[in-house]
């Protein structure tokens, strides 16, 4: 289980954390401070609104939590939506339990510490299975907009009639939801619930619950109390509307900047059913503590579940989510923008997206990223990524000349073809990261592509320095690889490797093969143009005025055809020798997914031996009849048979995704050689349309020489 | 260059003349000459070697009996061609430019054609009795190399300098001597410009070449990924090798067709670089007559006028020849080139046509290729 854990991101990554933290510094209150930066990362203009709900109203309730139910009466009137109120309340709770649990790191701490008793207890029945119901609804999409409406609906009436009933009725709704969806009810969903909730928590609970409610509240408030902030139409429209229309799809909307909208989805689920247990507990004492700590843990728990479900997938089914997914997601970089002066400068890229993807809070959106952003997107997915046999497409690299020149020149052209170059391998770098189904719903993906500021990529500017480094990494891998010797049993993976090897190496000499095409096309172009300039000069100094003419014109069209042997050279360069270039460094990471799989299994491998060991050493203690350490040993070999499986089934699933990724890859490659050459020959064609043109524009001009 | 009278002095028709053939023994390349007689459908085909060309040459050059013959602009005779060895290659590229480039030196041929058939139709050239036993005698024509004489290039490029400067009398044939030294450099470049033009095309040939093999390499038939893989490489090695002959083409166009007209622009011109220097060193010995028989005593003196005379009279024939051949040679050029030029644009325009048209199919077939 330790590297489910591992393997399944978490819903937000820690890298966020400090940032939350730092941000919530300058707030005197914790949970405003938060909220803040939450809607930070939506719209800065929002700010206004949930500070006021959060500093005025619930002052008092902060206060005193038992006048809370009082007051609430009053506060409907204000706010229509118990939601908000319970939201409210959940934030008060962790408030009176501990004041920093959001502000300071301490927050991994008291959760796990709860959730442990919270599964001792006789209501972790309850508690555990309503989770699971609910984690269970993404696979229902469609039973989600009713359900939820359904514990919208229901949480009101029981407010208005006393908490002692909301008890009741949160657990009848739980309990509801277990009939729906008992179909859904799986054994090791439950596991996983039970166990990931715990990691899964620690790393960042608060938010999740935070996330959803605040929102909610605040464009409840906006929509129905009509506090009208002059804030940009776009994002509070929407959210208004939604919220009015269906508060389940909204907080989906909304949520979607820090994480898919499966994740959100979820979340919001359950902040709402989190927000119902909590209204109890500033009234009751431990016991609805108790069920408060669950439902903080039921949050957790989908997204672990959630998180930890795609790789569980069989890979039929994964094949088939991909020829299902239309791809819709266009991405372009343009305007290279040289930033800052002398050996500082750095070029930013403008990368603009275009889609119709739901996960993403608008059809188009703009952002400005430098080069070691683009290096920085690539060390977090391969951190996350690359253990689970995903090929991740590898950004170019980091050149010093090429920078320097750039940095130091003025308007040189190679440093232009540079930047253009370089310009052009990003925009294939961010395409081919969001045609991989896996890494497209990865947070940090859509961070890159939506959030207006990222923070600064920090060790990709030693990445080129590290050059030296990285070829001792190299260099070790190469030598464990040599002393690892995997028997391999899978004929397609025995054949493929072979095949990736054999294919890096065609590649390497067709590049070398197309760059001195390219050379010798720039060569062309070059000598077309002194052959212009001399044919001018012979016309100029002709004496026959026909034939000067013709001679000049010929000088035109000379000059016009190295235009297009130029043209053809780039094309030559951007079609075929950087697209070998990007499928060599892609073979390269193919290459590194085999190796991953090949650690899998040595891991294995090495489980096995131990189990052996113990097995052995098992045997010896029963022919020595040592029954005293005989417990010992078999807790050991059962502790090591676990690992075995486990390991083997890292193993399982490893090779089922490499393999699913490198047969995607190939398709993908075939698909991509295709529209290239499609590219290439009608760049051919057209140069060769152009060259008809000037030779019947020149041919009377010959035939006109008396 | 099309002298019409000329014709009766030639038992074969000048236009007829061929080059059908080429071999090659060691080191000595033997020309199939063909040509048509005159009075009969019947064709006549002798075997000559580049030494049996020089020997017409020299024949030409040192006619006698023939008035002004030092103001005629003699057809220029490509330089000897050495068979080629591969360490040759550049050197012969120096040494005979766009002649040396072209498979089986078919350049090489046309251009000797073209100067056989230069010398056919000249006016006074197509005269001497050494052309016709040249383009007649199955026999090799006698063996003597003829001495180089006063034509010796070698010779000629000591005095060039001090001479070449020499003022001019006549402004017609200073204005020549201007143009002519200024385009017979141009032209030379823009020769050699277009020799790198068509060798980078030859190397872009041999690299389109050398890839559409290596495409060939890349084909797998493992899986079915790997089969529309293979399939886009062949397609690709496919259009590769249609670049490759596109290629080739346009580079023997420019070779047959504007290379050759710009090489023999350029070596007409030097020829006629040559004829005016003798001219102007015709010129310079008159003059130096002229000082003497001043300076001469009176005894003396009639022999030297006598002899001045003579000078003059032969210097002003060649200038009249001069003339004639300057405007002949101006307007047979201009004709030359713009027939070299048109056949270019043709065959480009064909070239360029036959590719576009090949390159549509290929992206037809590509477009189809697994929408199947």
């Amino acid at each position: 289980m330790a590297a489910s854990s591992e393997r399944s991101p978490p819903p937000f990554p820690d890298s966020e954390e400090p940032e939350l933290l730092e941000d919530s510094d300058d707030g005197a209150d914790a949970f405003t401070g938060t909220s803040i930066s939450e809607m930070d990362s939506l719209s800065p203009d929002t700010t206004g609104p949930p500070k006021d709900l959060f500093n005025t109203p619930p002052e008092d309730i902060f206060s005193d939590p038992l006048s809370d139910i009082n007051s609430e009466p009053q506060k409907n009137v204000k706010i229509q939506s118990p939601g908000s109120d319970e939201a409210v309340d959940l934030f008060s709770d962790p408030l009176d339990d501990e004041a920093d649990v959001i502000s300071s790191p301490e927050v991994q701490n008291p959760v796990p510490d709860l959730l442990k008793e919270t599964v001792e207890t006789p209501k972790s029945d309850v508690i555990g299975k309503a989770p699971i119901d609910i984690s269970s609804k993404p696979v229902h999409k469609n039973a989600i907009g009713a359900r939820h409406q359904d514990i919208f609906e229901d949480p009101p009436k029981d407010s208005s009639k006393g908490s002692a009933a909301k008890k009741a009725g949160s657990a009848e709704l739980f309990g509801d939801d277990d009939d729906d969806d008992d179909d859904d009810d799986d054994e090791d969903e439950e596991e996983e619930m039970f166990k990931e909730p715990l990691k899964a928590m620690t790393k960042k609970p608060q938010p999740s619950v935070a996330s959803g409610p605040p929102i909610n509240v605040f464009t409840e408030v906006k929509s129905e109390v009509k506090v009208k902030q002059h804030v940009k139409d776009d994002p509070t429209d929407l959210f208004a509307e939604e919220a009015v229309k269906a508060p389940a799809t909204k907080p989906s909307s909304s949520g979607g900047s820090r994480t898919n909208g499966v994740h959100s989805e979820e979340q919001d689920i359950f902040s709402e059913a989190t927000v119902e247990l909590s209204l109890d507990s500033p009234l009751n004492d431990r016991k609805k503590k108790d069920a408060v700590k669950a439902s903080v843990s039921a949050p957790a728990a989908p997204v672990a579940s959630s998180s930890s479900k795609p790789p569980s997938k069989t890979l039929e089914e994964l094949e088939e989510e991909e020829s299902e997914d239309k791809f819709d997601l266009n991405i372009s970089i343009t305007n290279p923008e040289k930033i800052g002066d002398g050996m500082n400068a750095y070029m930013a890229y403008k990368v603009s997206t275009q889609t119709s993807l739901t996960m993403f809070r608008s059809k188009t959106f703009t952002v400005r990223r430098r080069f070691s952003d683009f290096l920085g997107l690539y060390e977090k997915l391969s951190e996350k990524h690359s253990q689970n046999g995903f090929i991740i497409p590898p950004p170019p690299e980091k050149s010093i000349l090429g920078m320097t020149k750039v940095k130091v020149g003025k308007e040189d052209p190679s440093s232009a073809e540079f930047v253009e170059r370089r310009r052009a391998a990003l925009e294939r770098y961010l395409q081919r990261i969001v045609s991989h189904p896996s890494l497209l719903q990865d947070p940090d993906v859509r961070e890159f592509l939506e959030k207006e500021e990222l923070p600064r990529a920090v060790g990709t500017q030693a990445l080129s320095g590290a050059g030296f480094l990285k070829m001792l990494n190299k260099a070790t891998d190469a030598v464990s690889k040599m002393t690892i010797k995997m028997n391999e049993q899978d004929v397609w993976f025995d054949e493929k490797i072979q095949d990736v090897e054999n294919e890096e190496q065609q590649l390497r000499k067709l590049h070398v093969m197309v760059e001195s095409l390219v050379n010798h096309r720039k060569e062309l172009s070059g000598n077309t143009a002194v052959f212009a300039k001399s044919v001018a000069m012979l016309g100029s100094s002709e004496d026959n005025t026909a034939l000067s003419r013709a001679l000049s014109q010929l000088a035109e069209v000379e000059d016009r055809i190295e235009q297009l042997h130029q043209d053809q050279a780039a094309n030559d360069f951007f079609t075929f020798s950087e697209l070998l270039a990007d499928y060599i460094r892609l073979l390269g990471a193919v290459r590194g997914c085999f190796d991953q799989r090949m650690k899998a299994w040595q891991r294995w491998q090495d489980a096995e031996n131990m189990l052996q060991k113990k097995r052995e050493s098992e045997a010896k203690l029963l022919w020595a009849n040592k029954p005293d350490k005989l417990q010992q040993a078999k807790d050991e070999i059962s502790e090591w048979e676990a690992k075995v499986t486990q390991f083997e089934r890292e193993f399982e699933r490893i090779s089922a995704t490499v393999q699913k990724d490198v047969i995607r890859f190939d398709k993908e490659k075939a698909r991509d050689f295709k529209r290239q050459i499609i590219k290439y020959l009608e760049s051919l064609l057209h140069s060769e349309q152009q060259l008809i043109k000037y030779w019947e524009a020149f041919l009377p001009e010959a035939k006109a020489i008396a | 260059m099309e002298g019409s009278s000329a014709e009766s002095a030639l038992s074969v028709s000048a236009n007829s003349i061929r080059i059908t053939d080429l071999t090659q023994d060691g080191d000595v390349l033997m020309f199939a000459i063909t040509s048509q007689k005159l009075n009969s459908s019947a064709g006549v085909c002798v075997f000559r070697e580049h030494e049996d060309f020089e020997w017409l040459q020299q024949s030409l050059f040192s006619q006698e009996n023939v008035p002004g013959l030092q103001g005629i602009i003699f057809p220029p005779l490509p330089p000897k061609a050495l068979p080629l060895q591969s360490n040759m290659q550049t050197k012969a590229l120096k040494q005979l430019g766009f002649l040396a480039l072209g498979q089986d030196w078919q350049g090489y041929c046309k251009a000797l054609e073209f100067y056989l058939q230069q010398v056919a139709t000249h006016p006074t050239l197509c005269k001497c009795k050494a052309l016709d036993s040249f383009l007649i005698n199955s026999e090799s024509p006698g063996k003597q190399r003829g001495r180089k004489g006063i034509f010796n290039r070698l010779s000629q490029a000591v005095e060039e300098m001090r001479k070449e400067s020499h003022k001019d009398v006549d402004n017609f044939f200073q204005n020549e001597r201007n143009k002519n030294t200024n385009i017979t450099a141009l032209s030379k470049i823009a020769t050699e410009k277009l020799i790198d033009v068509v060798m980078t095309e030859q190397k872009l040939a041999l690299a389109c070449g050398h890839f559409s093999t290596s495409l060939h390499l890349c084909v797998n038939q493992d899986d079915a990924a790997a089969v529309a893989f293979s399939k886009v490489c062949l397609k690709l090695s496919d259009i590769i090798e249609a670049v490759k002959q596109n290629f080739e083409k346009v580079a023997s166009n420019n070779l047959t067709t504007l290379g050759l007209g710009l090489d023999l622009e350029s070596r007409y011109q030097e020829a006629e670089k040559e004829m005016l220097f003798r001219r102007t060193c015709k010129l310079i010995e008159l003059e130096t007559v002229k000082k003497s028989t001043e300076k001469a005593k009176a005894n003396k003196r009639e022999v030297m006028e006598e002899f001045q005379k003579a000078v003059e009279k032969e210097f002003n024939l060649i200038s009249s020849v001069a003339k004639e051949e300057i405007e002949r040679f101006h307007s047979s050029r201009v004709n030359v080139l713009k027939n070299f030029l048109i056949g270019w644009c043709e065959q480009q325009l064909n070239t360029a046509r036959e590719c576009a048209e090949l390159y549509s199919q290929h992206l037809e077939a590509c477009r189809n290729m697994y929408s199947e």
